[in-house]
């Protein structure tokens, strides 16, 4: 069994500064991490190897820097890292981004053999779209399941998987054919920690390295900003609420009974309907 | 979506507004996808259907509610409220294959009506449906999808101004597709307000066939299994709403929180710490990376009103704020403010509520 694990680097969000001043986002110096919900695509990755043996290749697009999440993902215990990178991709938006990662596992599949489950994150942090898991699957003609919680079984004779997904009001079990797409939901699992040869290998294990001319990418005007048909055009802080704060005086009446009658003052409707719903309870 | 993280304003390509490429210019109107699922629309829907008649009306041209369902009474149903809520007409592809939701069906399904009428504008939901089918329908129509927008604009050439927070939601961007049709955004849930329901007759619909027979879908459903009533929370579609944040210093101080929640009859939230402090469950945060919230009156404890916390509560109608710094930026947006200590405060806040609103259990304790 091949299982491709597609991951992001990501600013660590923790870290992220706002300029008081100029409202900008004060990137430098801030650590990277892989996207946090990544990780639970590697482990569920990972614990189908534990059952069923086969290899897991982890695929991230991204900076020369972002062969640090690769080795970061080595530790835990992957069997291959792939880094796609080459300026031609810089600045693309999901459409663009997912016309790349889909050469990359079709060039992984025929290099390293055909992926019977690809897997990526829910979402990631900095872009929070959730398309590309859907795009890729798309591009590559594979089923998708997004939103997993559980992987129930996979059948790799039958070719089938049965996913538990998350959806409005409850789940759904869906059972569909490989290979698929499965984007994983968050607290769906833990990183295992990878042990001590893990550690070692990473550090030393050579990482494969490939241009979009290596990936196979056909067309270069599909890639980065050129291939993005969204476009950013204004970039602002939001504007501030023109009337500023009604402060409640703390000193006098108690302060409870000033806040009250502060809201009811500015919401006179609202006593009533308080009332109805605190009856309910 | 463009990457938030792209740098603003890319010289000379987003400057330039090229000419639409000829096969794109018939693209016309404004359609919203009704999201329905076993039978209940989702509200969302419809507060898509307020924003698309604002731009179809700058625009001059049609709103088109597009109904994807089970044939008989639940599509036809969902399509007959969607005049109600200001649609000019319907476009409603029903067939049992797509009584639940499958990627599969549900993407030829749309796929097909948009090659079929070619909208120039599309906005689905930014539910768990509406963004596993918009990333399949825009990949597979090779045009711009912006998820999770804030606002939705037409400017006076005609194109779709789509603004979103950008990375982490500390500033705000406005994305544009120019030269790809349909322009796609998605909406998150109260993100854009309920518009008001007016009893209509049903105007024009256009039916449009699946084509498709159970053997052509691939994935199949095993179960449904619904949540347990008890897990639901109503945060998004509250009416009050009780919040906390890491100002309360300890998960025990929370209580505080719900004990006042529970008085007013509200429901109660927290900012993103408590959750990835695990003081608090994930459901329950209030935010740009959690729910957005419209309630009549949002008090916030101990919650400094960072920006990711601020465009979850923007829709509120009364924000009143708790908090220890008079210079806290919530209050640049609250309405309200109290500079005190919340663990204090919150029990005699809670007290006074419930001597006031249930005047019975004061005249108790009075007599
Ligand atoms: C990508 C990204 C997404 C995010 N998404 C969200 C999101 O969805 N929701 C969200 O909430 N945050 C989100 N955040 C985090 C956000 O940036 C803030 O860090 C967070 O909202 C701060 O939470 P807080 O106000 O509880 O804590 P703090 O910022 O630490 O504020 C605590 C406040 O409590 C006050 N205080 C202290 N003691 C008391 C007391 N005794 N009584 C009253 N007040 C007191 C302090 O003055 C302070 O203002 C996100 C961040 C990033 C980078």
């Amino acid at each position: 069994m091949h299982i491709i694990v597609c991951i992001k680097q990501v600013p660590d969000s923790a870290q992220i500064r706002v300029h008081p001043v100029t409202n900008t986002i004060m990137r430098q110096g801030v650590p990277t991490i892989i996207n946090p919900y990544d990780l639970f695509a590697l482990e569920a990755a990972l614990a189908l190897r534990d059952r069923f043996g086969g290899t897991v290749t982890v695929l991230t697009m991204g900076p020369p820097s972002a062969e640090d999440s690769l080795r970061k993902a080595l530790t835990f215990g992957i069997d291959r890292a792939v880094l796609l990178t080459d300026r031609f991709f810089a600045g693309a938006d999901t459409l663009a981004t997912t016309y790349a990662l889909a050469a990359a596992i079709r060039k992984i599949g025929e290099t390293f053999g055909a992926p019977d489950i690809v897997f990526t994150g829910k979402q990631t942090i900095d872009g929070d779209t959730a398309q590309v898991g859907p795009g890729i699957a798309k591009r590559l003609g594979l089923l998708q399941l997004t939103y997993v919680a559980k992987i129930n079984t996979l059948d790799l004779e039958a070719g089938t998987i049965e996913a538990e997904r998350r959806s409005e009001g409850g789940v759904q079990v869906l059972q569909t054919r490989l290979p698929c797409l499965v984007t994983m939901l968050e607290a769906s699992n833990e990183i295992r920690r990878g042990g001590m040869a893990d550690a070692l290998r990473a550090a030393r294990a050579e990482i494969v390295k490939w241009s979009a001319q290596d990936a196979g990418v056909a067309d270069i005007a599909k890639c980065g900003l050129r291939g993005s048909p969204t476009i950013v055009k204004r970039v602002f802080a939001p504007p501030p609420r023109a009337e500023k704060a009604t402060m409640v005086d703390i000193a006098g009446q108690p302060p409870a009974d000033a806040l009250i009658a502060h809201i009811f003052q500015r919401a006179p409707k609202l006593e009533a309907e308080l009332a109805a719903l605190a009856r309910g309870y | 979506m463009s990457e938030p993280t792209k740098a603003p304003a890319p010289s000379g390509r987003a400057a330039t507004k090229k000419e639409l490429p000829e096969h794109f210019k018939s693209y016309r109107h404004v359609w919203v996808f009704v999201e329905q699922e076993r039978g209940q629309v989702h509200p969302v829907s419809w507060e898509l259907m307020g924003a698309g008649r604002k731009l179809a009306d700058k625009l001059k041209v049609d709103l088109a509610a597009v109904v994807i369902g089970p044939q008989g009474e639940v599509s036809r149903q969902a399509a007959a409220e969607a005049f109600c809520y200001g649609a000019d007409l319907a476009y409603v592809v029903a067939d049992d294959l797509l009584a639940d939701y499958r990627n599969e069906a549900y993407t030829k399904a749309l796929t097909d009506i948009v090659n079929t009428f070619k909208p120039e504008i599309l906005l689905l939901g930014a539910t768990t449906l509406g963004r596993d089918l918009a990333g399949s329908v825009a990949t597979t129509l090779l045009t711009g999808l912006t998820a999770d927008c804030t606002e939705l604009d037409v400017d006076p050439d005609g194109s779709l101004a789509a603004t979103r927070p950008t990375f982490g939601g500390s500033l705000l961007c406005t994305i544009y597709t120019l030269n790809y049709r349909p322009q796609m955004a998605t909406v998150r849930p109260r993100v854009m307000p309920m518009p008001e329901r007016v009893a209509r007759d049903p105007g024009r619909i256009v039916t449009h066939p699946l084509g498709l027979v159970e053997d052509d879908i691939v994935t199949k459903i095993r179960a449904f299994l619904p949540d347990r009533d008890s897990a639901k929370s109503n945060l998004a579609y509250a009416d009050v709403v009780v919040a906390g944040g890491l100002g309360l210093g300890s998960p025990e101080n929370f209580q505080l929180v719900r004990q006042l929640a529970a008085v007013l009859g509200a429901d109660y939230g927290c900012s993103r710490p408590l959750v990835q402090k695990g003081w608090v469950t994930s459901d329950r945060q209030i935010g740009q990376t959690g729910k957005t919230i419209r309630p009549k009156l949002y008090i916030a404890a101990g919650i400094s009103g960072a920006i990711q916390h601020r465009v979850g509560v923007d829709g509120a109608d009364l924000i009143v704020a708790i908090n220890t710094d008079k210079n806290a930026p919530i209050f640049d947006f609250a309405h309200v403010g109290i500079v005190t200590d919340a663990i204090r405060f919150l029990p005699a806040l809670t007290e006074a509520f419930r001597a006031r609103l249930s005047p019975h259990s004061r005249d108790r304790i009075a007599s």
